[in-house]
């Protein structure tokens, strides 16, 4: 292990998972938001946001999937010594992060089931950029309507009619975070 | 600087809390299971919200707690205390001045704005445990929509007693999925759910955490022919006249005397800052007392 995967964890664990928390939670409640996070200073290949969301959510008790070209000796490194989050398969996650086309297909993920459709996966999309525009989102936690910059339109409205089961995503560029549970409705906006 | 880690809990209990956070976020109104934990208060005394609050609050919050709508009963002023000491966060009695608001088994009647929390305390989460007490059954009964069982509750109300005699914890469906419990909030309250901002609810003993995101669709379940009626005791509040505000009923003597007033006491009181005079009130700040 390099010594610089002891680094860059939050130096005051407590205080700023708790920021970080606040933030994550208001984009999950409130789809098409985006937020900023910071805290975490992660490895080449990583981004803050997407960094210091798994530092707040993950821990030894859930599986972490890296998808395409996050899967190095670096940032397996930085993330074991920091989480202890296992990393596995695509199918076993609990947390998957990667470039959108590295994550796909969407249907190898965990939806849940009938009976516990929370025991699903959480994917966190590495984005080059998050903009409020492009694809138009209405659904709980939205007043009317709102537009976010998602990477593609067909796989979240498919994943968003397999409700109450599915899975949810956080997307982050930067410093920035948005996320799209479920229930939101994505449609594509119509040309003015 | 406090000898406890910030908001009590640890952190890798933080961390569960808060997956089970967003999991309930995502599938407004469904049951998150959680590992609820002991906290230095007895079950019943709000141990789920005070998990809640604990995982969601941040060092620059400003919590509010109230118990009945009252900031100054018993639970309400140790949940506040524990957190003064714990997350040496501010406290407020004003409802428009919190971030994050704990409540028992009511919603503050001024209306709450984007960048406020509230979180419930919820005895019991399961909205058909007093019909069907075992587990394995309502988790199926939630999985296949089954709710007929409580139509047929309501129903029996309305058979016994002329109208749906339900007047707290009453049942509604979030989303048009899921039907919850909205813990033993008055039915008055039952249109207020549909805020701006975010509801979370914290079931310790019951080990349950749910959540509804802000704008979400929340209807209380009637029937077309006897429509859901948010109800209140008739009159106004004996200390600030207002009439559309939820009351409590106080005995004040041995011979049956009563008085209404509000049960919101930030909302009473500002309105009786405000100059509103009820029947037994006296001007602000000039108590008999």
């Amino acid at each position: 292990m390099e010594l610089s995967a002891l680094s860059g964890g939050f130096d005051n664990a407590a205080h700023q998972s708790a920021t970080a928390f606040r933030a994550i939670m208001n984009v999950m409640a409130r789809p098409g938001v985006i937020e900023t996070v910071t805290g975490a200073v992660p490895p080449k290949g990583l981004s803050v946001a997407a960094s210091s969301l798994l530092l707040t959510l993950c821990d030894p008790e859930t599986k972490l999937h890296l998808a395409g070209d996050l899967d190095t000796k670096t940032i397996r490194d930085w993330l074991t010594f920091h989480t202890g989050a296992p990393i596995v398969p695509a199918a076993q996650a609990d947390f998957a992060i990667g470039a959108w086309d590295d994550l796909m297909p969407l249907t190898q993920y965990a939806i849940g089931t009938d009976q516990y459709p929370d025991r699903s996966a959480t994917l966190i999309v590495e984005m080059p950029e998050l903009a409020q525009s492009g694809t138009t989102l209405t659904g709980p936690g939205i007043k009317d309507s709102v537009q976010l910059s998602l990477p593609a339109l067909e796989p979240f409205q498919l994943n968003a009619a397999l409700f109450p089961l599915g899975c949810d995503f956080f997307f982050t560029a930067g410093d920035q975070i948005a996320a799209l549970p479920r229930t939101t409705k994505p449609e594509s906006t119509p040309c003015m | 600087m406090s000898d406890y880690n910030f908001a009590y809990l640890d952190e890798q209990t933080k961390r569960m809390i808060r997956r089970a956070i967003l999991k309930g976020l995502a599938i407004p109104g469904y049951q998150v299971p959680f590992a609820s934990r002991e906290m230095p208060m007895p079950y019943g005394w709000g141990t789920g919200g005070v998990q809640v609050t604990a995982a969601c609050l941040t060092p620059d919050d400003t919590l509010k707690v109230i118990d009945q709508g009252a900031d100054d009963t018993t639970n309400a002023v140790s949940i506040r205390r524990f957190f003064e000491k714990t997350a040496a966060i501010n406290v407020t009695q004003a409802t428009s001045d919190a971030t994050v608001i704990q409540t028992r088994h009511r919603i503050p009647e001024e209306p709450l704005n984007e960048d406020q929390i509230l979180v419930y305390q919820v005895p019991i989460p399961e909205p058909l445990r007093f019909l069907e007490p075992r587990e394995t059954e309502t988790r199926k009964m939630h999985a296949l929509e089954e709710y007929g069982l409580m139509h047929v509750k309501l129903f029996e109300d309305i058979s016994q007693h002329g109208q749906i005699a339900t007047a707290y914890a009453y049942p509604v469906k979030v989303e048009g999925r899921y039907v919850m419990d909205p813990s033993p909030i008055p039915r008055f309250d039952n249109p207020k759910m549909e805020m701006a901002a975010i509801q979370l609810f914290g079931a310790g003993r019951e080990q349950r955490i749910y959540a509804i995101p802000p704008y979400t669709q929340v209807v209380s379940l009637d029937f077309d022919d006897y429509p859901f009626e948010a109800s209140k005791a008739e009159g106004a509040c004996a200390l600030c006249a207002a009439d559309h505000t939820y009351l409590d009923e106080v005995i004040v003597d041995d011979d049956g005397g009563r008085m209404f007033v509000c049960s919101d006491t930030d909302y009473c009181e500002s309105r009786r800052q405000a100059g509103h005079i009820g029947e037994q009130g006296t001007p602000y700040g000039k108590d008999a007392a």
